[in-house]
């Protein structure tokens, strides 16, 4: 039972502010914004998504630089609460094409209109934007998504590759196109975020993949959709498995650890053939989640080296390598490591010949940054960092840096080797085909070596 | 007030004004369209700030937000009667504005009339900016709020369903109370309207009516209209919003009206349930939440039922919403309580599907989960145990998240795996992010404490004071200190490493205080510890924290006890100092000591460095009561905030499904003249507390929470594995009440308190207050936070057990006595009593008994909980008296 929704922009201005129940106190906001803004409990600066003032639970997700909040007095589910709002900002989403304070200044009067619906009196009435579709009557005034801070995993899609439409992805399901005549086209991203721990030898500690099936249909007539995964993928480890083991997991067979479905999808096959069969509502939702421990080959591989070069001063050498095929680009590769505290001065030494490279240390957080745009399937780039310092590090400077962390993206890989085989949209007449897109990119969750 | 602050520049556009102000929220603001910057200030709060002036104006003459708003309001008197073209284009323009006015905090409800004016429309995007600020302002102009009824009222008939949902929605939020007449009318024909959205709309609209005024919902007889549509509309949300709005009626009635009682106990009948359950997936997801929190009161009659009701909900567990699936993990875990073997398994099944929603979906999502995945790994350590590296430290999770993990690694850890766990820890504690190397140097301190073979480990800790780091060192000099206190055998290795910490590189007061207590403990081990101790007292001056000066004070005597030529000194300068201290408790301790050493060294030896017993368990910081609370309210904020709902929570919002089906059967001590507590008053959410009985057989009883009564067996074999392997203090799992009497000597022993284990052979009198005087919330309260002090069991005589035919027959007989009956219940043969008695001059002596009596054996069982503990037992025997007499004539 929500009492108040309100959405504040990041410097605390109300967008949009709906009070369902009266119970809370006027100047919510005020104490919420200041509470998150000034926060400091505990040794924690970051406040947590769910705290309570003055027995007011307030509820916070950030989503594309703004905060979705929702307040109550109950003690609720906090789970359901924060699904909520994240449903609610991706609902928002799916209307206005592309979600920032801009648009949503431009479209309040539209999002009234949706919160209106999907809470009545506290009580979660719909999320889904299809049903939604027919409480709405504002037209949503689109915003263009150019030059805006990237939102999500799908904004990565529209760099560099140029076999994507990128408005697509930014297209309203209720704006009409310049031509008139919606264009039929259902995107299905395997989104994989992968967290790798690599010892200070070099050995892989820990390893875990995060996928997502994301699914974003702007097909008319709700046609029946069936999407097939790899025939041979098994679900369940150690003999635990849900579905019924399947005797040939062996080597090259996907094993994932868990998995879970959207609400449309129905699993009548799922164990004879491994395709889901669903009815794709309108906007974007996640079609399955799964998590995989399987062993599996990470893309990079990290080398860092720290050591004294006399007194005052030390060299950090940062290697990696790149583990996939020549024929794919990792973009957006950002390599980072904390440096001793005592560290003053530190100037860098790029390869000879090295493009796109960017390196910085962050005197604030004592850390050296190096970007790299493109990564190049098979290359190998090297940083030399020399490192000036203002006290002696007795040996020590091993325990004073590190680890390495690393970011991410690279288009059309994924770690899993799960995959769409295949992509049939029930036919409602002959010319009827609409347009499919699958597209794969595995992204860096937490990808750490330790030296 | 407001209009002072804001002025409002038109015609320029993305100008950003430089406003000088300390006050942060003093915001600039952009509106939309062609007025295009609104300065504001912090919304009327801090209207004794001058207003703002914005430094670089771009217009000398600004007009007023006051202007603004008549402005709006003579647009709209002319467009109100306009009918031409293009008219609503701009109607919609100006209500924008209004609107966005309103939601920056302007007060725009002056222009209420006009508004209503305008809404004469049938452009359905400007009707709903009207009802939404209709809905806005009613309350504040309940007068002006009479204009609209009509045309709401006439909408409410009209033949698109979507208007009538709307008009009646927004009539239903006006929150107006005199115009309640208008409601009941449309309201009613909303119930049986024949298009799915208007029911919805109207079921919701019973409950809103509800809260502007009871007696007209109840009047009109709308509840029972509800249950009606609950149970045949054939729209699932008509079905979900009936019960959302019965469950906050009922349970607000039940105060007052026992049939609102037994209607809120009907909702948990079999038929019930089984009817929403078996249409489960017709409901959105949301609405499945709402009826699987009702189904986890349900009591089933046998395990078929239980499992029947999981297999049933097994496949939601796979459910993408995390909301789903934590709910029906409360039925699953909640339902197998009594089974201890399926309750397992159910720890095994929910696992994955936990853990894949921990790693998938957003940083907030998962840390909703990960709490209750923490909990879980609290309560059952061991089921975890090789699961281990899901809870590793991601480098960019935030605090509160790696702070969850570092407990639940702490938590799993065991023989098997406290290597790697250890080695992961001190990962962490190398790490650069300081409060995470904190706690990951506690979490391997108190590996070590829970571990038998803490070798390996100890070597880690030293090596970690080697490491130079000045956090490092001081978190673990505190945890060494605690270490060297459970097992004095390491002290030969410990001191080794602690005597070459020059106390220069220790600041803070924690691990000052730890590494003076060890000098002084250790004294005749480390050759320069008077030495040390002797620097340190002359900074006396310099030592801020009174806690350290204290520690100080004990460890000069105690060194000096063992080696008093060469500390002679520094125990006269630091009593000297001491007795000077202008802080009250050093300056007793100081001036203590010296009277001891005055009078007798011998006896100064005795009371200060008396033989010392190693400490082989250090209490637990919770409850085991507070940590069951919790439990039975999982999948609730208490989970997130680690406590009951009682502590966060106001009385009457403890949420809509709080309500509990033991109010029915328990009714109140209303017999005490002074505590007439309506039963609502008992908390709803008090289901453990009041019947938190271990008696198996009250299983199937009518009144029984599954969660409650089974929750000792369960724990008892929890515990029991956990203590085999030492990863949790044994006592905190709640003990059977038969071995309770045991733990709690056993832990005062713990906590060194030398209370005597039995009571003084001579108990002084104790005189009770006979109008003692307590309110259900404070007695809620106090049983909450108090330790169980006595647990009995005592036999009542067969004229007692034959008197006993209601609860409040006793009740009276107690109060004869002076013990107040707070709430009782139960029936044939097991009753349940709450009672407290307050000592007659002592306002804050109060005792708090649980008495359940089961009239086939003729025994009851008594818990005492008292402010006073040590008057406890005497307590108990009176009240055993009073009990003895009852019944006889």
């Amino acid at each position: 039972m929500i009492s108040q929704f309100f959405v504040l922009s990041q410097r605390g201005d109300n967008i949009v502010f709906r009070d369902y129940r009266g119970e809370v106190p006027k100047g919510s906001a005020e104490i919420f914004f200041r509470k998150v803004k000034f926060w400091k409990e505990d040794g924690e600066e970051e406040a947590p998504p769910v705290f309570n003032v003055d027995a007011v639970n307030y509820f916070h997700v950030k989503v594309a630089g703004l905060l979705f909040v929702a307040t109550t007095r109950v003690n609720v589910s906090p789970s359901l609460v924060l699904e909520l709002l994240q449903r609610i900002a991706r609902v928002i989403k799916d209307y206005l094409g592309v979600l920032n304070e801009d648009s949503l200044r431009k479209n309040f009067v539209l999002v009234y209109e949706l919160l209106d619906e999907v809470i009545d009196f506290g009580y979660v009435q719909t999320t889904s934007t299809e049903v939604l579709k027919s409480y709405v009557f504002n037209e949503p005034i689109v915003v263009e998504a150019a030059r805006l801070p990237t939102l999500g995993p799908a904004a990565m899609f529209m760099q560099g590759t140029k076999k994507m439409p990128g408005t697509a992805v930014t297209k309203s399901v209720v704006a009409n196109e310049p031509g008139g005549r919606k264009r039929e086209e259902i995107f299905v991203d395997i989104i994989e975020k992968i967290s790798v721990t690599f010892s200070s030898s070099g050995y892989i500690l820990t390893s875990e993949i995060d996928g997502t099936i994301q699914m974003k249909s702007y097909l008319t007539g709700n046609p029946e959709i069936r999407l097939a995964l790899n025939e041979d993928l098994s679900i369940g480890r150690d003999g635990r498995s849900i579905y019924g083991y399947s005797s040939s997991a062996g080597a090259g067979t996907v094993i994932l650890d868990d998995c879970n479905f959207h609400e449309s999808v129905h699993l009548d096959s799922f164990d004879v053939d491994r395709t889901l069969t669903l009815v794709a509502p309108d906007g974007e939702f996640p079609v399955m989640n799964y998590r995989m421990t399987q062993e599996f080959k990470p893309p990079f591989r990290i080398n860092a080296l720290i050591e004294e070069a006399g007194s005052l001063r030390a060299e950090v050498i940062l290697k990696i390598r790149a583990d996939f095929s020549s024929s794919i680009t990792a973009n957006t590769v950002l390599v980072q490591m904390p440096v001793p505290t005592y560290t003053t001065r530190v100037s860098f030494e790029l390869e000879p010949g090295a493009v796109g490279n960017t390196t910085d240390f962050r005197e604030a957080n004592k850390r050296i940054e190096w970007g790299l745009k493109k990564v190049v399937g098979g290359s190998e780039h090297t940083l030399r960092a020399k490192l000036t310092l203002s006290q002696e590090s007795h040996g020590n400077i091993m325990r004073e840096a590190g680890p390495v962390s690393m970011t991410f993206a690279i288009p059309m890989y994924n770690a899993s080797r799960l995959q769409v085989r295949y992509l049939q949209i029930e036919k409602k007449t002959k010319t009827h085909n609409p347009y499919r897109w699958v597209r794969y990119v595995t992204q860096a969750n937490s990808y750490v070596a330790r030296i | 007030m407001i209009q002072n602050h804001f002025q409002v520049c038109a015609g320029i556009r993305f100008v950003l004004l430089h406003v000088i102000c300390q006050d942060f929220d003093r915001t600039v603001k952009l509106s939309d369209q062609r007025i295009a910057w609104i300065l504001q200030s912090s919304r009327g709060r801090s209207s004794m700030s001058p207003p703002a002036q914005p430094q670089k104006s771009p217009s000398p003459s600004q007009p007023s937000g006051k202007g603004e708003v008549s402005d709006l309001k003579l647009q709209l008197r002319q467009l109100a009667g306009s009918r031409a073209p293009g008219t609503d284009d701009a109607k919609r323009e100006l209500f924008k504005k209004v609107i966005s006015y309103m939601t920056v905090g302007i007060d725009v409800s002056s222009l209420f009339s006009e508004m209503v004016m305008c809404s004469a429309t049938s452009d359905t995007v400007l009707k709903k900016m009207c009802y939404l600020y209709v809905g806005n302002y009613a309350k504040g102009n309940p007068d002006l709020a009479l204009l609209t009824i009509n045309f709401l009222q006439k909408d409410c008939r009209d033949e698109d369903p979507m208007i009538r949902g709307l008009a009646l929605r927004s009539l239903c939020s006006l929150r107006v109370a005199n115009l309640v007449e208008y409601l009941v009318g449309p309201m009613g024909s909303g119930l049986k309207d024949n298009n799915g959205y208007v029911r919805t709309v109207a079921t919701i609209g019973v409950l809103k009516l509800y809260h502007i005024s009871s007696t007209t919902c109840i009047d009109a007889d709308f509840p029972s209209m509800l249950k009606d549509l609950m149970l045949n509309d054939p729209d699932a949300q008509v079905v979900a919003n009936c019960l959302s709005a019965l469950q906050e009626i009922w349970s607000l009635e039940a105060s007052t009206s026992e049939e609102a009682s037994r209607e809120r106990e009907a909702l948990l009948s079999k038929p019930v349930i089984y009817y929403l359950l078996n249409r489960i997936k017709d409901f959105s997801e949301w609405a499945q939440c709402l009826v699987l929190d009702l189904v986890v009161k349900y009591i089933p009659s046998d395990s078929n039922e239980i499992f029947d009701i999981m297999n049933l909900l097994e496949d939601r567990l796979q459910h993408a919403n995390g909301a789903v699936v934590l709910a029906t993990i409360k039925v699953f875990l909640h339902l197998t309580l009594s089974m201890t073997d399926v309750h397992q398994q159910v720890y095994e099944r929910i696992k994955a599907p936990l853990l894949t929603l921990v790693s998938s979906g957003s940083q907030e999502l998962s840390y909703a989960v990960l709490c209750h995945l923490h909990l879980l790994v609290m309560r059952a350590p061991i089921l975890f145990s090789s699961d281990y590296k899901h809870f590793y430290c991601q480098y960019n999770e935030p605090f509160y998240v790696k702070k969850l993990k570092l407990e639940m690694l702490t938590a799993v850890a065991n023989e098997s795996n406290t290597y790697e766990i250890v080695t992961e820890l001190c990962e962490y504690a190398a790490n650069v992010d300081v409060p995470i190397a904190r706690e990951s140097i506690r979490a391997v301190g108190k590996i070590a404490l829970q571990q038998y073979d803490v070798n390996a480990i100890v070597d880690r800790l030293l090596q970690f004071l080697e490491m130079d780091k000045d956090h490092v060192t001081a978190e673990t000099l505190v945890l060494v200190k605690d270490l060297l206190r459970k097992y004095p055998q390491w002290s030969h290795d410990c001191i080794a490493v602690v005597g070459n910490i020059s106390s220069k590189n220790v600041q803070e007061p924690k691990a000052k205080a730890a590494l003076i207590w060890m000098l002084g403990e250790y004294s005749q081990d480390i050759s320069d510890a008077p030495y040390i101790l002797e620097s340190l007292v002359e900074n006396w001056e310099d030592e801020h924290s009174a806690e350290v000066r204290l520690h100080l004070l004990t460890a000069v005597l105690k060194c000096f006890l063992r080696r008093p030529p060469e500390t002679q000194k520094a125990l006269g300068a630091a009593l000297a100092a001491g007795l000077a201290d202008s802080h009250q408790d050093v300056h007793d301790r100081a001036l203590f000591y010296y009277r001891l050493l005055q009078y007798n060294v011998n006896v100064t030896e005795r009371v200060v460095d008396p033989p010392k017993q190693a400490v082989s368990v250090f209490a637990d910081t919770q409850s085991s009561e507070i940590k069951d609370r919790i439990f039975d309210e999982f999948n609730s904020l208490s989970v997130v905030y680690q406590k009951p709902s009682y502590m966060f929570t106001d009385k009457e919002h403890r949420g809509p499904f709080e309500f509990s089906e033991e109010l029915g059967s328990l009714s109140v001590g209303v017999e005490s003249a002074h505590n007439v507590i309506p039963a609502q008053r008992v908390d709803a959410n008090d289901n453990d507390l009041l019947l938190s009985t271990s008696e198996k057989e009250e299983n199937k009883g009518p009144s029984s929470n599954g969660s409650s009564y089974n929750a000792p067996v369960y724990d008892g074999s929890i515990s029991l594995t956990v203590s085999q392997t030492q990863t949790e203090t044994p006592y905190s799992s709640p003990a059977l009440p038969t071995q309770a009497s045991q733990s709690t000597l056993a832990i005062d022993d713990l906590l060194g308190l030398g209370l005597p284990a039995a009571p003084s052979p001579v108990p002084p009198p104790l005189k009770l207050n006979v109008r003692a005087a307590l309110d259900p919330n404070t007695f809620q309260r106090k049983w909450g936070q108090l330790p169980v002090s006595l647990t009995q069991e005592c036999s009542i005589n067969p004229q007692g057990i034959a008197a006993l035919t209601t609860p409040q027959v006793l009740i009276r007989h107690m109060q004869g006595h002076s013990i107040h009956c707070i709430a009782s219940g139960g029936q044939a043969p097991n009753f349940k009593f709450f009672f407290f008695a307050q000592k007659a001059e002592e306002p804050a002596g109060f005792f708090l008994v649980e008495c359940v009596i089961n009239t086939s054996s003729s025994k009851a069982q008594i818990k005492v909980k008292a402010d006073d503990q040590s008057t406890s037992q005497v307590f108990s025997d009176l009240f055993q008296s009073a009990l003895s007499k009852f019944g006889k004539l």
